[in-house]
Order: C-alpha cells, then structure tokens, then sequence
C-alpha cells in the first residue's frame, strides 16, 4: 500500500530543506509533532470539554452553569486545573504504591497514543501508521488495565468493585466495537486510517469504483447498524452514560476512582475525555468521511484553492463531525438513564455481538455481489463494469 | 523503519512523561500536607474498613474474561483476511476469501451459541438450575 499522506514530521523535515534547521534528524521533529498534538490538541480537549459538558448540562436543565471565571465561565477549566494541582497529594498506605501511580500514566497514555492515527486532513497525521485501526484499538485498550490496576491499588471496596465491573465492560464491549470496524476493512481493503478515509470520497473519474464510494455509514444497509453499534461500543468502552456503571457515583460512591485525588483524579479525568475524543474522531474517520467534504473535492474545484486554505477546510471538517459526535455523546449523558450490570452484559453479548457479525457478514456478501460499490453508485447506476478494470 | 512508529513511539513517551510532570507540578503549588488517621483510612463512608478491600470476587468476570480472549483473538484472526478482502473481489477471488472468512465466522457463532445455551452469558445465574440436588 503506497503511503500517500504525509505525515507531520516528514513534512516538517521537508519545509526546513533549505533552512538552518536541515540538519535536524527525522524524529526529532516526530518529537515534536507529538508535543504539538499532545499539548496543543489532546489535553487542552480535555480541559475544555469538562467546561462545555457543564454548559451543555446547565442548557439542559435550564440552569447558567459556570459563569464566574473569566467571559462566560470560559476559563473555569482552568481553576479547576489549579486547584486538583493545590490539593493534597493522597497514596494510600495499605494499596499497592507502585501500581497506584503507574495506573494514570497507563490511561493517559492509552488516550494519547491514539491520536497518532488520527488523519486530521489528508496530510496531517501524525503518524499515518499501515496498521492504523488496529492500532487505535489496541492502544485505547490500555485504559482497561489502567483503570483495573487503580481499583485494585486502591485497597478500597468501592474501587475494587467499580474497576472490577470497569473491566467486565471495557473487555465486553471490545468485541463489538472491533466487529463493527470489520466492515470498513472489508470495504477499503486497508487499515492505513489515511486510506480508509481517502476511499469516502466521491470521484466519478477513477477507474476503480470501488475506491471513491461515499462515506462508509450509507455504504450498504449493514454498516448503518455498524455505525450505530460502534457509537454505543464506544460510549461503553469509555464509561459514558448510559454505561457508567464503573463510577456510578449513586451506588459506588465514585467507583474506581474512589481513592484518587488531586491531579490523579483529575488525570483520570482527563484521560477519560481524550478517550471519548478519539473513539468520536475514530467514528468520524472510519464511517462518516473524515476531512471529506460531501460530494467535493477540493483539489479539483473550479477555482484552485492554496493548499493551505484545503488543509485548513480538512480539518475543520474533521473537527466538525467529530465534536458533534462528542456533543451526541455529552446529550445522551442528561437523557438516558443508567443501566444495570446484568442489562449491560445482556445488551453486549446477546444483542450487539451477534447482530455486529450480521453485520461483517452482509457486508461481505454486499461487496462481493456489487464489487465494492456503494448503495448510492448501485442505485445511480454509475461506474458499470468498474470493478474489472482492476 | 516507517516514519509512524516513530511517531507513535514519541506520543507513548510523552504522554507517559506527563503524569509524573503533572505531579510534580502539583508538588511545588500545594501546601504541605499533614495527614490525619482518618484521612489516610480507605473510604468506607466514614466508618472505619473492616477487613482487607482485596476480597475475593465472583466467578463470572474470570467467565467474561474468557470468553472476551476467544473473540479478541478471533477479530485479529479476521484482520488480515478482511484486509486481503477486497482485492480478491475485484481481482475474481472472492469466493475464496469469503469461505474462509465465513468458516471462520461461524465456527466461533457456534462457540458462542454454545455459552449461551449453557448460561455463560447470563450474568444473574439461576441459582436453582446449579444448586445441589437435596
């Protein structure tokens, strides 16, 4: 598979060719791109988010919510950041210490390193990497353990059982979210994220049907439900309501995170909402076109746009779809109730898993009967025979 | 070596050293602390613990968990076939792919209808159905 998106460091070694800063080595400058995107993108998401969650929950309740620090409140995240880092420092004396501090960093980072995958246009990733969605959900996965070995370190019974039913959950749900990204590698034939999202666009002119069908989620009746399960996986996988069951704070005080304090819960916290930031940008890329604009293509407009305006125009896009599906998720947050734990296994194992390999399997047979195409190009009868061209 | 994995490599490192900045930070700002005895006690709603938290769990998550190794297995056993998927549709092969697949598939359908139909998956047992006989 040919590596057709540039990724952060190699362009920035190509723009300083000619300059002072050549002689500067490759990773290096992945270095830092992975500063850029980490403290510019990943965790100012998570201070921000808490802040727009809580305007979203007043709206929805008729309150103001903050409005105190700052025009609007905006900067209340901020005074939240200052005071977990002003409190006291809590370890406790019978958990297991070692643990107890490894278990942040593991969900830090397992929020973190997905970003490395995540195509923010078509030449901004930072690391276009050729196993990406397998990558993705390998490194989100590390939150399990990190949430597990937390409670445990805890040696407190509400976080023993929070993390307990934590990992039940997060290892549950891990099977139909994976099956429901089954059907975008069969459809694209790649797990390059890049790829994936280059082949949702729409260009009449290619040869190969097949590789400029529209976004993945009309593709074929089954990954709309592919979609649909993948979103409510990924709302479990990140303990989002209705799947908080992990710190329902009604019956477990605060579930895994009971012991945790200051800037420890607050990384919890924050690694939590990076989390639900790349599960939404996962969508985002893999089923709803990611930076694709619908039915456009900027490169060939009538007028030739700068590429920097088209990169910008891809983000944006990207960014768009993306916090709309994260305001989807803070939505269902303040409408639907919590569910208990045996509906929760009920709903993974005996609902959402059989119908996700329906799912794989109709879209096998769909790209099989219809050579790759999409229900749009089968019903406008367009690109006939494309696929033997091949 | 592709370029990503170094980038991955830097990501996993930063935010690995973030933490322990984060920390730090917060060990400069805040006061000392003097910990009292019940402030350094586990939470049990103010009473004090009884007893070790590390108790012994049920049954069921070790289940869960097995269940979940078989079928996390399974979807990364499917990867590189789905991958090779759609060329081999357009190249006249599917059928080849598409067997494999589904044999696959359904071989683990059945393991899974196998722990339904003994119960694995209900995660409130019926306590009679296994109780012993009197």
């Amino acid at each position: 598979m040919a590596n057709n998106s540039a990724l952060f460091a190699q362009t920035l070694t190509d723009w300083t060719q000619g300059t002072f800063l050549a002689p500067v080595p490759l990773w290096v400058w992945a270095m830092v791109s992975a500063l850029v995107v980490i403290y510019l993108l990943a965790l100012p998401f998570g201070g921000i988010a808490t802040y727009i969650e809580r305007k979203i929950a007043a709206d929805m309740q008729d309150r103001i919510g903050p409005n105190r620090v700052g025009p609007l409140g905006l900067f209340q995240f901020a005074a939240d950041a200052v005071k977990m880092l002003s409190k006291e420092d809590y370890v406790p004396p019978a958990g297991d210490k070692f643990l107890f501090n490894i278990a942040p960093v593991l969900v830090v980072v397992g929020s973190c390193a997905g970003f490395v995958a995540l195509p923010l246009g078509q030449y901004l990733v930072a690391g276009d990497v050729n196993i990406g969605v397998f990558y993705i959900l390998a490194v989100t996965t590390l939150i399990a353990p990190g949430i597990l070995l937390g409670s445990w370190a805890s040696e407190n019974k509400w976080s023993l059982l929070g993390g307990l039913r934590s990992a039940a959950q997060i290892v549950s749900y891990e099977i139909p979210v994976a099956l429901s990204i089954l059907p975008v590698i069969l459809i694209s034939g790649s797990l390059q994220v890049g790829e994936i999202v280059k082949q949702q666009g729409w260009n009449p002119d290619l040869p190969i049907a097949a590789n400029a069908h529209f976004w993945n989620v009309v593709h074929n009746p089954f990954t709309v439900f592919a979609f649909f399960i993948l979103f409510v996986g990924g709302l479990a996988e990140t303990n989002r309501i209705p799947f908080d069951l992990p710190e329902a704070e009604s019956e477990l005080v605060s579930g895994f995170n009971t012991e945790f304090s200051g800037m420890r819960f607050g990384l919890y916290a924050l690694g939590e909402f990076v989390d639900v930031f790349v599960m939404c940008a996962m969508l985002a890329a893999l089923y709803l076109g990611g930076w694709q604009l619908p039915f456009l293509e900027l490169d060939k407009f009538w007028i030739t746009l700068p590429s920097g305006l088209i990169a910008l125009i891809h983000v944006g896009v990207f960014l768009v779809k993306t916090l709309l599906l994260v305001f989807v998720v803070m939505w269902l947050r303040w409408t639907l109730p919590r569910l208990r734990v045996d509906q929760l296994m009920g709903l993974c194992w005996k609902g959402m898993v059989p119908l996700a390999l329906f799912n794989v399997l109709g879209t096998a047979i769909w790209v099989w009967a219809f050579k790759g195409q999409s229900m749009i190009q089968v019903a406008m009868g367009l690109f006939s025979g494309g696929g033997s061209s091949h | 070596m592709e370029t990503g994995y170094i980038s991955a490599f830097w990501f996993i490192v930063i935010a690995a050293v973030t933490v322990p900045l984060m920390l730090g930070v917060g060990a400069l700002l805040r006061p000392k602390s003097i910990p009292t005895k019940k402030g350094t006690q586990a939470y049990e709603c103010g009473e004090d613990p009884i007893g070790s938290a590390w108790v012994k769990f049920n049954i069921r998550f070790y289940v869960v968990a097995i269940i979940f190794i078989i079928f996390d297995v399974e979807v990364a056993a499917v990867l590189p076939a789905a991958t090779l998927y759609k060329d081999a549709v357009l190249n006249g092969n599917g059928a080849w792919v598409f067997a494999e697949l589904f044999l696959f598939i359904a071989l683990l359908v059945l393991g899974l209808i196998y722990c339904w139909v003994r119960g694995d998956l209900e995660w409130v047992k019926g306590v009679t159905k296994f109780a012993p006989k009197k």
